[in-house]
């Protein structure tokens, strides 16, 4: 691009030219915006509208263009150009539709209006067109760690798909757990009996597959790289290491059984006659084999009776054990009971639980359970006596509300899963080797050697939106490692995880970001020259894309990289920055509006707004006419965490009266899309009130507050009550300095 | 080998299924409650619907069958109406109250019971109901002086169905009979053979 060309369009349809005076607008853009074309046109995002820009472009080599019309959230498609750089001015769903249509207010909707295109004309002088990554890298070959049920079906799927697949796997044979099963809860109808597993069938599927490598009795020794270019070291049983360059990871490390013996008051270790959901499962294998009836393991008595104890050492609230539910257990007790009540109906068999959870279609599956004879009782399970051969389960029960007792040949205890996850890199190093010494990636990255977890040794994930995503791009986590799971959900989540993956590799090879900015080809570009070496984007990029060089500069990952920003607003020297975000693009928006003086009783508020959550609802504010005050003026940024201080500060500067940031929910159940954003720029907003007291400011003057996407509502009753602690505090002091 | 304690085994609620009318629905329960929830005389039984089965499937059998909470069901079908997994309570509470009686497990003295019985009697033995003796049967139920200090109590009422023709004194020395008396008689006769036909009652 040789020559920046600028260009302002300014659309007068949907009522926008009623209500305004696009004239007005268009003055604004050309004297005090500089621009160098200016057009209105009666219905822009029509053919014409769209052409008349087209023609500019071609030919009078418009290189730089802000559209003032709608939401930057419509008419994308519309408004697709490539090829130039383009800004928006929300002047419909930011203006129009969010402000009362009175001429009373006439004045202050016009000026809100006349702002947006000055910060619109401001920030596009600012921005470049993004090249894409430079560092394209073009490996697609997708590595699975882990044999089993997820990972088998990963591998499957992504090969099917086309793509060259590595499994690594630790055991000396594929299948995992579901090798480890007689039969599964059925994932097909009609739900009423124990169905085979289909492992033997997937692991000969993957076995034979052209495009499918398997390394077993391996480990990963070293995973180096970024997404397109991992060099993954792979340690055989020799010790000898083989080095594989993939695209992407699939990490389906499964999940161990929540350790039997650490349940001695349910008979955990005591007697050989109390196993837990796998060593029913060897039991059962063992006797078809030989072909006879399961036997009692203590004497090889008959089984006559066979108790199943629910949620063992599991939704403990205690704190000893696992305080979560693993899903599963309900639904697998119940084939259990099947298959005694297939065997043998006259074999007794009961689940004692204090709450059945069968989900999916497991309601069938019990219903079945319960015509084949399973007795359920509700009751909390205290104790389980093993003297002698027979055990005793003692437990109060729930609807009769009496202690009660059962008397078994064989107990089972639902234990849980616990996640295969590695070292939780969130705690000191020392502690990580006492807690779980070993890695599963063995990562080469600065932040830590496995993925970051968010609780109970899970991956984290963004839960609803992106729950493959793990915070390290390119590395997905699939089955029981991310949560408790049963084999169905397994599949289903290792085909979503293969799909990813698979994204990720195409992402990385086009220099694009992958979710939630997909498709962007924007990347951080950091300026050494300037750089401190204070580490904080390193520290705090929530994605482990940065490492550092030698001489301890940051070295950006751009395929690692989700292009949140959240560098950009760590960085205190301010050299981070986007080709088309950067500290400049929203720094010059805050100081192009024209600030009334203290005495015109028009306050001006700025919102910085995640343009995840809180734009779109402020979006929706506007069509469902919810008006809020006229004096704020909103910025969306892409998250939070890109906020850096020196806005806050120009802001305050400027003679802004009270800066609002918007972003979404953070802590344990947290909503930010770059997960750790929103809580980022709360942390560093914690410590502006020095700042605001040096200013001789009042603190608060700024204020952060989270906002969901379905907050339209709410998000203008935020803003009004701001306007109205804002117009109680009185005009900032700072006015006509700047 | 010893024994097992037949606690939470399922002995009884085979016996259940067996001997009660809709008994094989008792397995089905999920105990969620809502009949319990539903029942308009719920606060007044000992045991409400779910818990019965739930004492059923934990082997219970004299505290289910000695119980008067199967008695006391008005059969208003709320619960029957309400239940998720479609059982049918009302029959099966009619179920477990008749077989208890037929073991005489039942308790002895219930209202429900004894009006069902005096019922039973008075319009099996002509083949239709003869209001006036059964009234008066229920009054006389508890000795002769309740009897007569009920009817004392209820005389209004009873003048005034006289004159409106609606109750005739001469029924209760005679009163009318159906047509085929025996026709009727040994319908009962072989729909009770029927029955124990097709169950096999507890010895």
């Amino acid at each position: 691009m040789s020559e920046m060309k600028t260009a302002a369009y300014i659309c007068q349809g949907c009522g926008i030219a009623e209500r305004l005076s696009t004239k007005q607008m268009a003055v604004v853009a050309q004297k005090e915006g500089k621009m160098q074309v200016v057009r209105e046109h009666a219905f822009l995002c029509n053919t014409e509208g769209v052409q008349m820009i087209r023609d500019d472009i071609a030919r009078e080599a418009v290189t730089h263009v802000m559209i003032a019309a709608c939401s930057r959230r419509a008419k994308t498609e519309a408004f697709h150009f490539p090829e130039i750089t383009l800004t928006r001015a929300n002047i419909r769903e930011g203006v129009i539709w969010s402000q009362p249509e009175s001429d009373e207010v006439q004045e202050i909707t016009q000026e809100m209006a006349d702002d947006y295109v000055r910060m619109g004309c401001a920030e596009i002088k600012k921005m470049k067109l993004p090249q894409g990554a430079p560092n394209k890298a073009r490996n697609k070959r997708i590595l699975v760690v882990g044999g089993g049920m997820s990972g088998l079906t990963a591998a499957l799927e992504s090969a099917e798909a086309g793509y060259e697949v590595v499994v690594v796997e630790k055991q000396k044979e594929l299948g995992g757990w579901a090798a480890r099963l007689w039969k599964c809860v059925p994932a097909k109808s009609p739900y009423i009996g124990p169905a085979d597993t289909g492992i033997s069938a997937l692991i000969a599927a993957v076995t034979g597959h052209p495009r499918i490598k398997i390394h077993l009795n391996a480990t990963i020794a070293q995973t180096g790289g970024a997404p397109g270019r991992f060099q993954v070291q792979i340690a055989g049983e020799s010790g000898a290491t083989t080095t594989e360059e993939v695209g992407a990871i699939v990490q389906a490390s499964g999940f161990t059984g929540y350790d039997i013996n650490k349940l001695p008051e349910l008979g955990g270790g005591k007697s050989p006659n109390v196993v837990d959901q796998a060593g029913l499962e060897q039991l059962v294998i063992e006797a078809a084999k030989q072909g006879r009836p399961v036997r009692r393991p203590s004497d090889g008595g008959k089984v006559r009776s066979v108790a199943f104890v629910q949620c063992a050492g599991q939704r403990d609230g205690s704190g000893k054990h696992l305080p979560y539910c693993s899903g599963h257990c309900c639904n697998t007790s119940i084939k259990q009971a099947m298959y005694f009540k297939d065997a043998n109906p006259g074999t007794d068999t009961a689940v004692i639980y204090t709450d059945l959870r069968t989900p999916g279609m497991g309601e069938d599956f019990y219903r079945s359970g319960q015509n084949k004879g399973v007795t359920f009782t509700k009751g909390a399970v205290s104790e389980v006596m093993t003297d002698g051969d027979t055990c005793t389960v003692k437990f109060k029960d729930l609807i009769l509300d009496e202690e009660g007792s059962i008397e078994a040949d064989l107990v089972v205890l639902a234990t849980g899963q616990v996640p295969n996850s590695g070292v939780n890199i969130d705690i000191p190093e020392e502690e990580q080797a006492q807690a779980r010494p070993v890695s599963i990636l063995n990562l080469t990255y600065r932040q830590g050697k496995d993925l970051p977890q968010l609780k109970h040794g899970l991956t984290d994930s963004h839960f609803i939106c992106f729950p493959y995503e793990t915070r390290r791009t390119g590395i997905y986590a699939a089955g029981p490692v991310r949560r408790p799971m049963d084999m169905a959900q397994a599949v289903e989540d290792a085909t979503g995880a293969a799909l990813k993956a698979i994204q990720a590799v195409e992402n990385a090879s086009l220099g694009r970001a992958a979710h939630p900015r997909s498709g962007d080809l924007s990347f951080p570009i950091v300026r050494l020259e300037g750089c401190t070496q204070c580490k904080r984007c390193t520290v705090e990029c929530p994605f482990g894309a940065i490492d550092e060089d030698e001489k301890r500069y940051p070295v950006f990952n751009e395929s690692r990289c989700r292009r949140c920003g959240t560098c950009m607003g760590a960085c205190p020297v301010r050299v981070i920055s986007f080709e088309n975000y950067s500290p400049d693009s929203i720094g010059s928006q805050i100081k192009a509006v024209d600030m009334p003086d203290e005495f015109s009783e028009k306050p001006r508020i700025l919102v910085l707004a995640c343009e995840n959550d809180a734009y779109p609802a402020l979006d929706m504010a506007g069509m469902q006419r919810n008006v809020y005050s006229a004096f704020v003026r909103i910025i969306p940024v892409r998250c939070l965490g890109s906020v850096n201080t020196v806005w806050i500060t120009d802001a305050l500067n400027g003679g802004w009266d009270g800066v609002m940031m918007m972003g979404c929910r953070h802590g344990d159940d947290y909503q930010c899309h770059f997960i750790k954003g929103s809580e980022l720029a709360n942390y560093r907003m914690s410590k502006i009130d020095d700042t605001l007291k040096q200013l001789g400011l009042e603190t608060e003057r700024v204020t952060t507050c989270q906002v969901a996407i379905t907050d339209s509502a709410r998000v203008a009753q935020l803003i009004n009550d701001y306007a109205a602690k804002i117009a109680e505090i009185g005009m900032s002091p700072m006015k006509g300095f700047a | 080998m010893n024994e097992l304690n037949i606690k939470y085994h399922n002995n009884f609620l085979m016996e259940v299924e067996e001997n009660v009318e809709e008994g094989k629905w008792v397995k089905m329960c999920m105990q969620c409650g809502v009949c319990s929830g539903s029942c308009p005389f719920g606060p007044h039984w000992a045991h409400p619907p779910q818990e019965l089965f739930m004492m059923v499937r934990a082997g219970k059998r004299a505290d289910v069958l000695n119980s008067d909470s199967m008695w006391m069901c008005t059969s208003c079908y709320n619960c029957v109406v309400r239940c998720p997994r479609k059982l049918p309570i009302t029959q099966i509470m009619h179920g477990l109250a008749a077989y208890a009686n037929h073991l005489g497990m039942a308790p002895k003295t219930q209202p429900t019971r004894d009006f069902s019985l005096l019922f039973w009697k008075n319009c099996t033995r002509t083949g239709r109901v003869n209001e006036l003796r059964l009234t008066l049967g229920l009054y006389f139920n508890d000795g002769f002086m309740a009897g007569i200090r009920k009817g004392w109590a209820m005389r209004g009422i009873g003048l005034g169905l006289m004159k409106a023709g609606r109750l005739n004194a001469f029924e209760l020395f005679k009163g009318h009979v159906c047509k085929d008396r025996k026709g009727v008689h040994a319908m009962l006769k072989k729909a009770a053979e029927i029955e124990q036909r097709r169950k096999h009652p507890a010895s």
